[in-house]
């Protein structure tokens, strides 16, 4: 994880169904407003953070979510970290092709989600697990 | 009828893991008689002591005759239990005791009483009888003490009982929403319309598209408008389930309108790389309803 970034506060969950990634949701977009990001915004940081707790959830086997409120000295900022145990991402390009999908989904969850935030970094391996982190800046 | 004689006995089941262990019985013979012998010589006394107690922690909200009846029928439910052996709640004797328990919980639980509100209208019992026992006295005191234990076994029954009957109302509640939450209404002859609000997760997806079909042919119309304003955050598993729903209609020879696509859903749409492709999609219900009597109107016009 970065440490450029000032973190004020963090708050995380535990994603083991979906009703957690219903609490994923509302965790963002409560942080969402308190860092004032614009409506748009709000919704795209929320969307992301749906798309990829479910991620975390149906390709993981589940994780944990952990929603932290940023500054990096101009602006303050909503950032996410996704971490699961699973089975990672064995080809990671391939993953992040708008309509691929191995679940049967529409295929634009993580390629998606990368284009709603304004940082994306994902840290994957097979066997290992995946750690996405996103961050979104107030405009 | 409270003697001190039990003293010693009391000493040795005060000991950890004697009196508050699983295994022992809460209350020896003597004392489990003692208990409803004092029930029964001070029935009135106790009685209205406690319908006191309970009232002041209610404050108010139950009349008093209410509550007279209920803690009367509380105290022969204890009596009874303990003239019937009763040594520990989970006795036979007691089941009587422990139906009327639940019952009381499942009454305070439906009523919108807390926890501790319902808890607390058996833990003062313990006032009630303190009232009525004789402090002086160190046996009736050790009685008591063992009196004490009962009752909170009692009151924790209670609590329990509570969380498992609002547990319940939740769980009833849950499946009630997600009848209340997907109605289908005719929005003109031809034209019915979804309104969906708050979370479309699989579960309500599923109602809602079981719903709509079947109202298609229910109503015999050739439109129906999936209105999308109450969605807080629309996903690519919302907008499958929604893709879905709109091809299922047209299987059924029904064509879909999507309307309430507010400018930051449209933009994170546009973001997240989801197509609608030819599917019509309208700013408000108003537009969409519009553009549906508008598509009616030429139809009829030329078939005429």
């Amino acid at each position: 994880m970065t440490t450029r970034d000032g973190v004020a506060a963090a708050e995380r969950i535990e994603v083991t169904s979906d009703q957690d990634v219903v609490r994923v949701r509302q965790l963002v977009r409560a942080t969402a407003v308190a860092v004032k990001l614009s409506l748009v915004d709000q919704t795209k940081v929320v969307t992301a953070a749906s798309e990829l707790a479910r991620n975390t959830l149906v390709y993981g086997g589940g994780g944990s979510v952990e929603v932290l409120r940023v500054e990096n000295g101009r602006r303050a900022g909503v950032k996410i970290v996704f971490a699961d145990q699973g089975p990672g991402i064995p080809d990671l390009d391939l993953a992040l092709t708008d309509g691929y999908t191995t679940g049967g989904g529409l295929g634009l969850g993580l390629s998606g989600a990368r284009r709603l935030v304004d940082e994306f970094e994902i840290d994957t391996e097979a066997g290992r697990g995946t750690t996405i982190s996103v961050t979104k800046w107030c405009r | 009828m409270v003697k001190s004689g039990a003293a010693a006995r009391d000493l040795r089941e005060a000991q950890p893991g004697g009196r508050y262990g699983e295994a022992a019985k809460m209350l020896s013979s003597q004392e489990g008689n003692s208990f409803a012998d004092l029930l029964a010589t001070h029935a009135e006394a106790v009685i209205s002591a406690w319908t006191d107690e309970v009232a002041h922690s209610l404050r108010g909200r139950l009349s008093h005759a209410e509550l007279q009846r209920q803690v009367t029928e509380l105290q022969k439910g204890f009596q009874s239990a303990l003239f019937g052996g009763a040594l520990d709640l989970a006795d036979d004797a007691a089941a009587e005791l422990r139906a009327q328990l639940s019952e009381l919980s499942s009454l305070r639980a439906r009523q919108g009483f807390s926890a501790n509100e319902t808890a607390v209208s058996v833990f003062t019992l313990k006032d009630a009888i303190l009232r009525v026992v004789n402090t002086d006295d160190a046996g009736s005191l050790r009685d008591y003490v063992s009196f004490s234990t009962f009752i909170d076994r009692a009151a924790l029954f209670t609590f329990d009982s509570y969380v498992r009957v609002r547990e319940e109302l939740i769980a009833d509640q849950a499946e009630q929403l997600l009848e209340l939450s997907t109605p289908v209404v005719k929005l003109w002859e031809g034209v019915v319309a979804v309104p969906l609000v708050g979370t479309l997760d699989s579960a309500r997806a599923q109602v809602v598209m079981e719903r709509l079909l079947q109202s298609l042919v229910d109503t015999g119309s050739p439109y129906a408008i999936i209105d999308i304003t109450g969605v807080p955050a629309v996903d690519t598993q919302v907008a499958q389930h929604i893709l879905k729903t709109v091809v299922a209609a047209r299987l059924m020879g029904a064509d879909c309108i999507i309307s309430g696509i507010r400018p930051q859903i449209a933009q994170t749409i546009v973001a997240l790389g989801i197509e609608f492709g030819d599917i019509a999609t309208k700013a408000s219900l108003a537009d969409a309803l519009r553009y549906v009597l508008k598509l009616t109107g030429t139809t009829k016009r030329q078939e005429r």
